[in-house]
């Protein structure tokens, strides 16, 4: 069953097509992303109304939120690559844990980050030791721990492996960020768009978020795209194809 | 699949659920540890089955909703004490500093300080929480009949002489 359904992926295992497939992609995803992110921003920031509470400071959501949810869906993406590079040994979806981490690191920084900045006017602290902001700055540790633990072995394969096993474990992590505000009581309040509920924010704040959760989503696929084909580049250097692709680069420039 | 393959998936997938479980049971068991505050109910009634109580001189944090009519200001200071609730016992919060902007009747914040009595904190740092809910001021007039009205201007407006 496994076999007949995940056959037509079976093409892009292969590094240098998936190199070719992730070049297509990138200006395409990377434009989107660009016009997403500066229309919901530019709506979110300047256009849709104030808070009734908070007034305007509640417009950091526009970049807390999303970058905290991708910061977890970055975090599920990366360890499904590390399932598969470790039960199928597929060397692609190693590479892609490696060139995910970062990215996902990134966005795990900025949800903090502006949390804390959204925490301080509002709340009256830059930080609390709650459930919900805790358990999003283990997954920083986590995304730095993969980090490093790709790196620390003097053999690249072994170091991936050691790496994969701790995306994989790091999961668990994932619904306690999620539940973390309804399993136990915490400062930060409860979801607002990730239920099974109507979302209790107005429609005319909600869309520029809509718009900038797209925008996110479609830089991590480009950001991710980008760093994927430098890392086949990297462990595929001297292969004939990649010599082959240095060679007519080379000879444009020419 | 083959042998190989199923060997590393039960490998990977036993390693993951046993150390999942592991995580599971140790926050089941520090559940009470994890919350960030106590309730007023909590603070009075007990926590969990054999009802625990804080005692008198422990510094804990307190959370709830700031009793409507229940704050009391000491005039040229900036001692404050109110009242919180959650679903029925009360409990007493004083404070010298200044208050969180969100701080209103009504809104829910959250105390650290030390338990002096039974229903009485002295609090350190007094944080205002928010909840979920973002909507336009005249959305929010229109469905809960919310206005909120900024301290800044709420003190123009008793100057005036518009307010009692």
């Amino acid at each position: 069953m496994w076999g007949s359904m995940f056959r037509w992926l079976d093409p892009y295992a292969k590094p240098e097509t998936l190199y070719h497939l992730c070049g297509r992609l990138l200006p395409y995803l990377m434009g989107l992303a660009v016009f997403t992110l500066v229309l919901g921003n530019i709506w979110g920031l300047a256009f849709s109304p104030a808070d009734y509470q908070q007034g305007d400071s509640y417009r950091i959501i526009y970049i807390h939120v999303p970058s905290a949810i991708w910061s977890m869906g970055a975090y599920s993406s990366m360890a499904i690559a590390a399932f598969i590079g470790l039960v199928w040994q597929i060397r692609v979806a190693q590479w892609a844990v490696l060139a995910i981490a970062p990215i996902g690191a990134v966005y795990t920084a900025i949800a903090l980050i502006t949390g804390a900045a959204w925490g301080k006017p509002m709340w009256g602290t830059w930080w609390v030791w709650d459930a919900r902001l805790t358990s999003e700055l283990v997954l920083l540790f986590l995304y730095l721990g993969v980090i490093a633990l790709a790196g620390a072995f003097s053999e690249a394969a072994r170091g991936i492996k050691v790496a994969s096993l701790l995306a994989i474990v790091g999961v668990v992590n994932l619904p306690i960020i999620h539940f973390s505000v309804e399993w136990w009581n915490t400062l930060h309040q409860g979801a607002t768009i990730t239920k099974f509920a109507k979302p209790s924010i107005d429609p005319s704040m909600l869309w520029p978020l809509l718009v900038s959760l797209l925008g996110f989503a479609l830089l991590l696929a480009a950001l991710t795209c980008l760093r994927l084909r430098s890392q086949i580049l990297m462990f595929e250097q001297h292969r004939p194809w990649v010599r082959q692709l240095v060679e007519s680069k080379n000879g444009e420039q020419n | 699949m083959n042998p190989r393959r199923q060997k590393r998936l039960v490998a990977v997938t036993a390693f993951v659920l046993l150390l999942g479980g592991a995580i599971g049971a140790m926050l089941y068991a520090l559940q009470q540890n994890i919350d960030l505050f106590y309730t007023p109910s909590q603070l009075i009634e007990g926590i969990g089955d054999k009802k625990v109580k804080p005692e008198v001189g422990q510094r804990l944090r307190i959370g709830g909703m700031v009793v409507k009519g229940s704050v009391r200001r000491v005039p040229d200071s900036l001692k404050v004490s109110f009242d919180l609730v959650d679903t029925g016992p009360i409990v007493t919060v004083e404070y010298e500093g200044i208050l969180p902007d969100l701080f209103r009747e009504g809104q829910g914040i959250v105390a650290q300080g030390v338990l002096v009595d039974k229903t009485t904190i002295l609090a350190s740092e007094v944080l205002a929480k928010h909840d979920e809910e973002y909507m336009p001021p005249e959305v929010a007039e229109a469905m809960k009949g919310i206005k909120h009205v900024p301290p800044s201007q709420l003190y123009k407006e008793s100057d005036k002489g518009q307010q009692p």
